[in-house]
């Protein structure tokens, strides 16, 4: 079957790379379908057939795991994937507020893109940044803590003009109390 | 216990700027546990007895002695073995083990070291949930130096001992922490755990041998090595010792991830630690250790501790010390309701009464939070619940169960408050 998407020699190099680290070949999919993911930036049934052809794995395995993690992407998203935390830590702290402010002020609901592309809003299960609540990540990437309307506002401009925001390491309370 | 949780000073992540370096975590002793144990007088099983004797219990939910884990592994036939470390950290209310990854990566390495050089195993593996792509590049950055100054590798510093190290992510699987989900989603599967037995110590990656251990359990080891098992033992509370992260979240002032003993009395925390409730709020309840521990309510919480024995007493349990702490204005109907969401999301769908029962549990929550709800769907709720426990592979649906079953006994009449009068006559 001709398929539309291809890897890059950068990407075979580093889908080698982790066939490497395991002993087995099928132990590569997930990462790979990450590798196709940041290609591609999604794993559509195409991209699978890529994965599984590159691997010289089943398709039906492939689609099997991209179909189980929700974390693929199993048809095209906007350029940025706003996926805003509502699980219990979130919630209690206004995680659906802030949902609701991004659904409005961008015109969509969750698990909708806007028509120029550029985003997509889902609301997730617990992304493991409990006390930073209410949260979100953004493409699976980097995570936006103790979000605030004014901050989603900043975070926004900041995306439409491809300016992701950068990691932000969030001390322990702990050392600042002590000293 | 009074306790005065300033003087304490943390171990498993310091006050120690840059820890997370190399040449920083050696300049302060870092991997000297890991030379004291190839050195020539510890052999593996010694290693085994000290990390027992130390009784680090499981730091990811289960609590079991990690030293008596290690020792389930059988006698090495010459095969690969395997130790997989579980950084997956999914259950609500849990964000500790990141901490680690970002702050003090070598301790938890050395600690993999020392585990994979008692259990003889020749090849580590990380594995890290797919959300945490920034602390994975750590990770990987901290693996890679560890490679490069000849802590990992082939006859690491010169002791005969070879063991690889990788790291690899998750792709966003709750299921996935539990311990047999993992190994299938490191084999590259779907992640649908494992009928035990056979234990993944008989049977476990790619059919071999194969431990699994927290990452905060790992990262206690080095300390133990170091200090000795009495030291380890002399921390916190006796049956379950040691220093531990609490991740206190919800309705409190400074919520954050906090070394301490174990055995704090839980009100210590939110009224001392993290300074207390969000604007002079009430204390309604908490769930301390992960979204499955049974709720405690707020009027129940003079003299527990967070300890296996204390909690179990109360009536809940440790988990993973990620305590949810809510305040008097929270809604018990719709905060349940979205637990129930959670588990059903994540729910792998292997065994019917999870499967089913999950989505069930999230239903009628649902009815009785839109006013829609009878008293008698309570009784259902709580039916649902005891055909759900002990009943599936894993340990999801007491997961899902648990929380349903305990948040409406103990917080009964807010749920009857929603509910319609029933037209049926109550059992």
């Amino acid at each position: 079957m001709a398929n539309n998407y291809e890897f890059t020699p950068e990407d075979l190099k580093e889908i080698e790379t982790i066939k490497a680290k395991f002993p087995e070949v099928m132990p590569a999919t997930l990462p790979t379908l990450w590798v196709a993911q940041r290609r591609f930036g999604h794993v559509e049934p195409e991209v699978q057939h890529l994965v599984a052809e590159t691997l010289g794995l089943p398709v039906s395995h492939v689609h099997g795991v991209a179909t189980f993690y929700t974390q693929y992407y199993k048809e095209k998203m906007g350029k940025y994937v706003l996926d805003v935390c509502t699980t219990t830590s979130c919630q209690l702290c206004g995680g659906y507020d802030m949902l609701h402010y991004l659904e409005n002020k961008l015109g969509i609901k969750a698990g909708e893109t806007t028509k120029d592309g550029m985003f997509s809003i889902q609301s997730v299960e617990c992304l493991g940044a409990c006390g930073y609540a209410p949260m979100m990540q953004i493409t699976n990437d980097v995570y936006v803590n103790n979000l605030t309307e004014e901050k989603l506002d900043e975070v926004i401009e900041s995306l439409k003009a491809d300016k992701m925001p950068e990691f932000e390491s969030v001390g322990m309370p702990q050392h600042t109390e002590r000293s | 216990m009074s306790f005065d949780w300033k003087s304490y000073t943390p171990v498993i992540i310091p006050d120690i700027p840059n820890l997370h370096e190399i040449d920083v975590y050696t300049n302060n002793g870092g991997y000297e546990s890991l030379k004291k144990v190839l050195s020539n007088d510890w052999d593996p099983e010694k290693v085994i007895n000290e990390v027992k004797a130390a009784n680090i219990r499981g730091r990811g939910g289960a609590g079991f002695n990690a030293g008596l884990k290690w020792s389930f592994m059988p006698k090495p036939d010459g095969g690969p073995r395997y130790l997989a470390c579980n950084g997956d950290e999914s259950e609500p209310g849990t964000f500790k083990d990141r901490k680690i990854f970002e702050y003090n990566p070598h301790l938890f390495i050395e600690g993999a070291l020392i585990a994979a050089y008692a259990m003889q195993c020749s090849a580590i593996y990380v594995y890290i949930r797919g959300e945490y792509y920034s602390w994975i590049k750590m990770m990987e950055k901290a693996l890679k130096d560890a490679y490069d100054k000849g802590f990992i590798g082939k006859n690491i510093l010169g002791s005969g001992f070879d063991v690889e190290f990788h790291v690899t992510g998750g792709a966003g699987a709750y299921i996935c922490g539990e311990e047999t989900s993992m190994l299938e989603s490191l084999e590259g599967k779907r992640g649908y755990p494992r009928v035990k037995p056979p234990f993944p110590a008989q049977k476990g990656l790619w059919g071999r041998p194969t431990t699994i251990n927290n990452i905060e359990t790992l990262s206690c080891v080095p300390l133990v090595i170091k200090n000795g098992a009495d030291w380890f033992t002399g921390i916190g509370a006796e049956t379950h010792p040691g220093p531990v992260l609490y991740g206190i979240s919800g309705h409190v002032n400074r919520p954050g991830v906090y070394e301490l003993p174990t055995g704090m009395p839980i009100l210590t925390l939110i009224e001392e630690v993290a300074g207390g409730m969000r604007n002079g709020k009430k204390l309604k309840g908490i769930i301390p250790g992960g979204s499955s521990t049974p709720i405690l309510r707020g009027d129940a919480l003079e003299g527990v501790n967070m300890d296996a024995d204390s909690l179990r007493e109360a009536g809940s349990m440790m988990g993973t010390a990620g305590m949810i702490v809510m305040d008097e204005d929270t809604d018990m109907v719709e905060m349940l309701w979205r637990i129930s969401h959670f588990y059903h999301h994540e729910s792998c769908g292997q065994c019917t009464p999870c499967r089913e029962g999950t989505g069930w549990l999230e239903k009628i929550l649902l009815k009785i939070r839109n006013g829609d709800g009878e008293i008698r769907d309570l009784e259902l709720l709580i039916d649902l619940c005891s055909q759900m426990e002990g009943r599936t592979i894993c340990a999801l649906a007491d997961a899902a169960a648990w929380p349903v079953r305990y948040t409406i006994d103990r917080f009964r009449d807010e749920f009857e408050a929603r509910c319609k009068k029933s037209t049926y006559a109550l059992a």
